[in-house]
C-alpha cells in the first residue's frame, strides 16, 4: 500500500440520496442481494455475542449464511448486554403521548448534542418498533398492564413514555432472546460457536477482511478462521477507566485490532458517565455498581445547603434525616426546572461533580450525592390511602402504602443497593455517584455499517455511529438489536455480492501465517517479560489517569498531562508487568494483559481526542468551553464533524479525517433543559 | 480482619486437583467475596505463585458467570445473591472458609475453580427457543394481549441467569430448575405454545444426556437460586413432559 | 432402561407406584385396625384377602410387582444420582436448603425394605407356605378361619419385635412425608392443588404409621394377656 493513496482517502458515509425518511426503504431496495444459493457458499465471522453480535449472527444464519460466533464469555448469554436495567426505546407510541420515529429521531439526536450522523439515528427510530415486535414474537416477557397490552415508562432526557422495559431486567430479557435465537441457529448448523474464545488479530488478504487470530481461553491454541467478512460487535471500551459498570471481561482489544489495521477509531473522547451508580468504598474496588436511570422518575437528588451540614454527614455526625427540607439543595430541580431530575445522563453527572467538587459530598470520600425516595413514598402513599379510602394523614398508613408502590417498582433495585451498601433505602436515601458507564465513540463506520476496511464490518456499542456525544437512556439496547437484527444482515449484502464466486477463503496463506507469527510473538513477549508487577496494578493506574484528566471535565493542561503519563506508564508496563503462567494453558492474567496493552493505546488516543476537540459538548465537557452560568457550550462553527482517528504505525501520532455532520431535518439548536 | 482459605486447586481437567490453604490479613469487610480473592491473587502473583482460576464477570449478579460453593453451599450462605454480590461482612474475623468448584459429571473443571456449563448451551439449543425469524414481518407486539399475570409469572421464570447454583447444591445434580424455568417462560406465553410438546420433550432429553441427576423434589435448588426461581417451574415441566 | 429413558418418566414411575403403594398401605391398615376393635372382623376379611382368587392372583403380584419395582428403582435413580456429581464435596451443608427426610429417602426407604423383609418373614412366608406348601389354597379341610387373630397377637408377643416395628414405622412416617406429597409435584400439579393436599399428605404421613405403631404397641400390651379370646 503507498502513503500517497492513504493521505487522499475521503471518508465516504455512503447515506443514501432522497428524503430522510425514504432513504432507508430506498437503500434496501437499491442495494444488491446475495441469492440463497450463494449464501450457502459464504463465511462470515461475528466477534461478540450480545445484543448486536448475538442478534447479527443469529438473523445472518437465518439468512442462510455460514456464521462463525466468538465469545471470550463461557457462553454467548452473558454479554454484557445482559446487565442492561432500564429498558429499550420504541417510537411505538402505544401510549398516545404524541411519540412518532421523527420525535424518537429528535430526541436522540439532541440528546447527542447534534455529534450523530443524522440518517443512522433516523435509521435506528424507524426500525425501533419492528425490535419490539421481533422481541415479542421470541417470548421476551416484556411487562404489561393489566389490559394485557405491553406497558412503558419514561427515561431521562425525553417527555414522552417510550420505554418498553421488563422490571430492572430488560437487557437480561433481549440478551436471552437473542441467545434463543442464536441457539436455534446453533442447533440447526448454521452457527458455530466458539465461546471462551478471543479474538486476537484481524486478517487482510488484499485489502479486504478475511479473517481472524484467535485464542482459545481454555487451551491457549491459536487458531486461525476464515471468513468472507468480518463483524465485529465487541461493545464498548469503558474498562479503559478500570472501575466502571462494564463486566470485569469487557475489553476494547477486537475493536482497537481492527484499528490497528485500517478501521478508523471515531470519537474515542465520547464517554458516558452514569449519573446513578453506587459510589466508590475502597481502593480495592474492583468494579461499579449501576442504578437504574429509572430511579430518577421518582427520586430526588441532593446534597446539603451548608457546607457545615455536608462535613457533619461525612464524618457520620449528622445522617441525612437530620437536615431539615428548606436546608437541603436538590441541585437539578433548582438549575434545570423543566427537566428536573430527569435531564440527560451528562447533565445530571456534571451537576453531581460540581457539587461533590465544592465540598458538598455526603460519604467518607466525599465523592456521592443522595437519591432520596422519600417525597416519592409520601406521594404515592398518599394516593393510595386515598384510593383505598384510608386516612390520608396518618403518616403510618401512608408511608407503608406508599413504601408498597416503590417497592413494586424498583423493589430489585432496592434490594440489590442493600445487599451492596448494607443501607435500607427504604429508610435512608440512598447514596450515589457517577460512573462510566457506556461510550460513544467507536470504530468508524458508513452507512453500511462498514469501516474503513473493506470486508470489516462493526455494530453496536462498537462503533460510534448513533449516540453522538451522549446516550439518552434506554438507547442502548435498541442500537444493538437495530444494528443486529435490521440493519447489517441487509447492508453485509452489498458487499458480499461480489463475493459469490470466490470459494472458501484459505487459511493457509501467508497473510494467515504472517498475522499468527505476530500473535504469538505478542504473546511471547508478555509471557517472557520477567517484570514484577501484576497486570491489575498497571490497568488501576491507568483508570485513575484517564478518570482524573479524561473523565467527567477535562482541560488543555491535564490532557496534555495525561498524553505523557499515559505514554510513561506503558513503557512501565511493557518493561515491568509480570503475567504468571505459560501460553498455552488457561492463564487469565495472560488475557488480561493482552486486554490492558490495548487499553493503554486506547487511552492515549482518548486523551488526543480530548485535546483536540475543544468545544464542550455531550459527554465531552472542555472546562475552557462553558457559559458563565457553568453549562457546557458547543461550538457548532469548529466542531461539527466527526473525528475518525487513522492509525499510522505511531500511536502516539494518529492521523485525523473529518466527517462532516450536516443536519437537513433538523434544526441545530443549543441543548437546553432549563 | 483475617481469614484463612481453603481453596480448590486443580491445574486442568485431566489433573487430579488438591485443596491448598492460605491465610489472608486486614481484610476489608466492606470488599465482595470476589474482590478477597482479587486480593489474594494479588499476593500470589507478587510471591511468583500462579493465581486462584475463578468463574467471574459482571459482578454485579445477572451474567451468571461467577460461582463457587463456599463454605458447603452454592453461592455461599446468603440467599438470592450470587457470589459476587456476597461482601466479606458476612464472615467473622478467624473464619476458615473452603471454597470448591461447583461439582457435577455434567460441569467437569477446567482449572481451579472454573467449571465448564457448556451442557446448559446445549440443553438451550436442543429447544429453548421460539422458532421466529427476524424477518421484521412479525405481527404487532400488542396483537395477542397476555394476561398480566401469566406475563409475570413468564418473566420470573426466566430470570434465571444459568449460573448453575440449582445444579451444584443439588444433592443429585439434577438440572430440572434449570430446565424447566426455560420451559416454564415459553409454555406461559402464546407465542411458545406451537411447539411446546416438542421443546419440552427435546430439552429433557438433553438434560438427560448430559449426565445430570435424577429431581428428588428436596427444593434445594430453589433456596440456593440467587434469583429465587420457583419450584413451580418444575411441576409446570412435568405436566408439560407428560400431557406432551 | 426401556420404555423408561427420560428421567421424568422414571420419576413419575417412582411417584405412580409410592401412590400406589400408599393406597395398599390405606388398605392394610384398615383391615390391621379392626384387630383392635373386633377380632372377628380381623379374622373375617383378612381370610377373604387370603383366600379370594382376585386378590391372591391379580392383586397379590401387581403388589409384590409395585414393591419390588419401587425399590429397585429407587436403588437405580440412587446410584444415577450418585455418579452425576462425579467429585464429591469437602464441605456440603444439605440441612441449610433441604429437609433431612427430602435428602435421605433411600435411608428411610432402606429400613422400609429392611423392614418388609422381616414382616415377610413373619407373616407372609408362613401364609405362603400354609397355602401352597400345605396346600390349604386348594384344600377347604386345612382352612381355619379364626387364625388370624391369634397368629397377629402371637406376632407382637416378644417386645424385640415390637421395638423394631415401631422404629420402622417411624422411618415410614418421614419415607411418607416426603414421598406422599412429592409424588404430585412430580405428576405435575399444580400449586394450587398441591397446597390443599399437602396438609392431607402430612397428615397422612404421621397418622398412617402412628397407627400401625398404636397397633402394635396394644396388642403387645394388651391381647396377649387375653389369648385366647372369648
Amino acid at each position: 500500500m503507498s502513503t500517497a493513496v492513504k493521505t487522499e482517502f475521503q471518508l465516504s458515509s455512503g447515506v443514501p440520496q432522497g428524503p430522510l425518511s425514504e432513504k432507508w426503504t430506498t437503500h434496501k431496495s437499491n442495494i444488491r442481494l446475495v441469492s440463497p444459493a450463494n449464501k450457502m457458499n459464504i463465511d462470515i465471522i461475528v466477534v461478540g455475542t450480545g445484543l448486536a453480535g448475538g442478534s447479527a449472527a443469529a438473523t445472518l444464519a437465518e439468512l442462510g449464511y455460514n456464521v462463525k460466533a466468538f465469545c471470550f464469555q463461557d457462553s454467548a448469554r452473558r454479554a454484557h448486554s445482559i446487565a442492561a436495567q432500564g429498558g429499550i426505546n420504541a417510537a411505538k407510541n402505544y401510549v398516545g403521548d404524541g411519540d412518532s420515529i421523527y420525535r424518537l429521531f429528535y430526541d436522540t439526536i439532541k440528546g447527542g448534542d447534534y455529534r450523530a450522523r443524522e440518517a443512522n439515528v433516523y435509521r435506528l427510530a424507524e426500525v425501533s418498533s419492528n425490535i419490539i415486535d421481533q422481541c415479542v414474537a421470541q417470548g421476551v416477557p416484556f411487562a404489561r398492564d393489566y389490559g394485557g397490552l405491553l406497558d412503558n415508562r419514561s427515561f431521562g432526557g425525553v417527555q414522552v413514555s417510550r420505554t418498553f422495559y421488563a422490571k430492572g431486567q430488560t437487557g437480561q430479557q433481549l440478551q436471552l432472546g437473542c441467545y434463543s435465537a442464536l441457539n436455534r441457529q446453533i442447533a440447526r448448523g448454521k452457527v458455530n460457536m466458539y465461546s471462551r474464545h478471543e479474538m486476537m488479530e484481524l486478517v487482510i488478504i488484499d485489502g479486504k477482511a478475511r479473517g481472524i487470530i484467535a485464542r482459545d481461553l481454555i487451551t491457549g491454541e491459536i487458531q486461525r478462521h476464515s471468513a468472507h467478512a468480518v463483524v465485529i460487535a465487541s461493545g464498548g471500551y469503558g474498562n479503559v477507566f478500570y472501575l466502571s459498570t462494564n463486566a470485569m471481561g469487557s475489553n476494547v482489544s477486537a475493536g482497537w485490532k481492527i484499528h490497528k489495521k485500517g478501521a478508523f477509531f471515531a470519537n474515542p473522547c465520547f464517554t458516558q458517565i452514569h449519573p446513578t451508580c453506587i459510589p466508590v468504598s475502597g481502593d480495592y474496588q474492583s468494579k461499579l455498581t449501576l442504578m437504574s436511570e429509572s430511579l430518577r422518575n421518582d427520586g430526588r437528588i441532593w446534597v446539603p445547603k451548608k457546607l457545615e451540614d455536608a462535613q457533619a454527614i461525612r464524618k457520620g455526625k449528622k445522617s441525612p434525616e437530620d437536615i431539615p427540607e428548606n436546608q437541603r439543595d436538590y441541585f437539578l430541580e433548582r438549575r434545570y426546572p423543566a427537566f428536573g431530575n430527569l435531564v440527560p445522563r451528562d447533565v445530571a453527572s456534571r451537576a453531581a461533580k460540581e457539587r461533590c467538587d465544592a465540598g458538598y459530598g455526603v460519604n467518607v470520600t466525599g465523592d456521592a450525592v443522595f437519591l432520596d425516595f422519600q417525597s416519592a413514598i409520601e406521594r404515592y402513599g398518599k394516593e393510595q390511602a386515598h384510593l383505598k379510602g384510608l386516612d390520608e394523614n396518618n403518616p403510618e398508613v401512608t408511608m407503608k402504602l406508599g413504601r408498597e408502590v416503590v417497592q413494586a417498582k424498583y423493589g430489585n433495585l432496592f434490594q440489590m443497593y442493600e445487599k451492596i451498601v448494607d443501607q435500607n433505602p427504604y429508610v435512608t436515601p440512598m447514596k450515589i455517584y457517577p460512573a462510566v458507564h457506556y461510550t460513544m465513540g467507536g470504530v468508524w463506520v458508513d452507512y453500511n455499517l462498514m469501516t474503513t476496511i473493506p470486508g470489516c464490518f462493526c455494530i453496536g456499542e462498537a462503533n460510534f455511529s448513533d449516540h453522538g456525544a451522549n446516550r439518552l437512556g434506554a438507547s442502548a439496547l435498541m442500537q444493538g438489536l437495530a444494528d443486529g437484527y435490521f440493519v447489517l444482515p441487509y447492508t453485509i449484502g452489498d458487499y458480499l455480492a461480489d463475493d459469490i464466486r470466490t470459494g472458501p477463503i484459505s487459511i493457509d496463506s501467508k497473510e494467515f501465517e504472517k498475522a499468527e507469527q505476530h500473535v504469538q510473538s505478542q504473546i511471547d513477549e508478555l509471557i517472557h517479560q520477567k517484570g514484577s508487577k501484576s497486570v491489575d496494578y498497571f490497568h488501576k493506574k491507568l483508570g485513575r489517569l484517564i478518570w482524573d484528566y479524561c473523565g467527567m471535565s477535562r482541560n488543555e493542561k491535564g490532557l496534555r498531562e495525561a498524553v505523557e503519563k499515559i505514554k510513561e506508564l506503558h513503557q512501565d508496563f511493557q518493561k515491568n508487568v509480570f503475567v504468571p503462567g505459560r501460553a498455552n494453558e488457561y492463564n487469565e492474567e495472560l488475557a488480561k494483559a493482552c486486554r490492558v496493552a490495548d487499553f493503554f493505546e486506547l487511552g492515549l488516543l482518548m486523551a488526543i481526542d480530548a485535546l483536540d476537540r475543544t468545544e464542550s459538548c455531550g459527554g465531552h465537557f472542555r472546562e475552557e468551553s462553558q457559559t458563565p452560568q457553568g453549562e457546557a457550550r458547543r461550538d457548532d462553527e469548529h466542531f461539527m464533524y466527526v473525528a475518525a482517528w487513522e492509525y499510522t504505525g505511531k500511536p502516539t501520532s494518529p492521523k485525523l479525517h473529518k466527517e462532516e455532520l450536516i443536519y437537513h431535518d433538523i434544526e441545530v439548536k443549543s441543548r437546553s433543559y432549563k | 480482619m483475617n481469614i484463612k482459605l481453603k481453596i480448590w486447586r486443580q491445574k486442568n481437567a485431566a489433573s487430579k486437583g488438591k485443596f491448598e490453604k492460605y491465610a489472608l490479613n486486614e481484610i476489608n469487610p466492606e470488599m465482595s467475596f470476589l474482590e478477597m480473592l482479587d486480593v489474594l491473587n494479588e499476593q500470589l502473583i507478587s510471591s511468583g505463585e500462579s493465581p486462584v482460576a475463578f468463574d467471574h464477570d459482571c459482578r454485579e449478579g445477572i451474567c451468571g458467570t461467577c460461582s463457587l460453593f463456599i463454605n458447603g453451599r452454592a453461592h455461599g450462605p446468603d440467599r438470592f445473591v450470587t457470589t459476587c454480590q456476597l461482601h466479606m461482612r458476612r464472615f467473622k474475623h478467624g473464619d476458615t472458609i473452603t471454597i470448591e468448584p461447583f461439582r457435577a459429571k455434567a460441569f467437569p473443571v477446567i482449572k481451579d475453580l472454573v467449571v465448564d456449563r457448556t451442557s446448559f448451551d446445549r440443553i438451550q439449543q436442543s429447544g429453548g427457543f421460539i422458532s421466529v425469524n427476524t424477518s421484521g414481518n412479525t405481527q404487532d407486539a400488542n396483537a395477542i394481549p397476555i394476561p398480566k399475570e401469566d406475563a409475570d409469572l413468564s418473566f420470573e421464570a426466566a430470570a434465571c441467569i444459568g449460573c448453575g447454583a440449582c445444579v451444584a447444591a443439588c444433592k443429585n445434580a439434577s438440572a430440572m430448575l434449570f430446565v424447566s424455568a426455560k420451559v416454564s417462560q415459553y409454555a406461559l406465553l402464546p407465542q411458545g405454545q406451537v411447539e411446546s410438546k416438542r421443546r419440552v420433550k427435546n430439552m429433557v432429553a438433553q438434560m438427560d444426556e448430559e449426565g445430570f441427576g435424577n429431581c428428588t423434589n428436596t427444593g434445594a435448588c430453589e433456596i440456593e437460586c440467587p434469583k429465587g426461581i420457583s419450584l413451580e417451574n418444575i411441576a409446570r415441566m412435568n405436566r408439560e413432559f407428560l400431557l406432551g | 432402561m426401556g420404555i423408561l429413558k427420560s428421567s421424568i418418566l422414571r420419576k413419575v414411575a417412582m411417584a405412580l407406584s409410592g401412590l400406589f403403594l400408599v393406597v395398599f398401605l390405606i388398605q392394610h391398615f384398615t383391615i390391621n385396625f379392626s384387630s383392635v376393635i373386633s377380632p372377628s372382623t380381623f379374622n373375617q376379611w383378612s381370610h377373604f384377602m387370603g383366600y379370594h382368587g382376585l386378590v391372591q392372583f391379580v392383586l397379590q403380584p401387581i403388589l409384590i410387582f409395585g414393591i419390588v419395582f419401587h425399590f429397585v428403582m429407587g436403588f437405580i435413580l440412587e446410584i444415577q444420582n450418585k455418579k452425576s456429581r462425579g467429585v464429591p464435596y469437602a464441605q456440603f451443608k444439605g440441612s441449610k436448603n433441604a429437609s433431612w427426610v427430602s435428602r435421605n429417602m433411600i435411608i428411610s426407604g432402606g429400613v422400609v425394605l429392611l423392614f418388609l423383609v422381616l414382616h415377610f418373614i413373619d407373616f407372609w412366608i408362613p401364609e405362603m407356605e400354609h397355602k401352597y406348601v400345605e396346600g390349604s389354597m386348594f384344600n377347604a379341610e386345612l382352612i381355619d378361619e379364626q387364625r388370624y387373630y391369634e397368629e397377629l397377637v402371637h406376632k407382637f408377643e416378644p417386645y424385640w419385635r415390637v421395638i423394631v416395628y415401631v422404629l420402622s414405622f417411624v422411618f415410614l412416617s418421614m419415607h411418607l412425608y416426603h414421598g406422599f406429597s412429592s409424588s404430585f409435584q412430580t405428576l405435575g400439579l399444580k400449586n394450587s392443588v398441591k397446597k390443599s393436599l399437602l396438609l392431607v399428605t402430612r397428615a397422612f404421613a404421621i397418622v398412617i404409621p402412628l397407627g400401625f405403631i398404636v397397633i402394635a404397641l396394644y396388642h403387645h400390651l394388651f391381647s396377649v394377656h387375653h389369648l385366647p379370646y372369648p
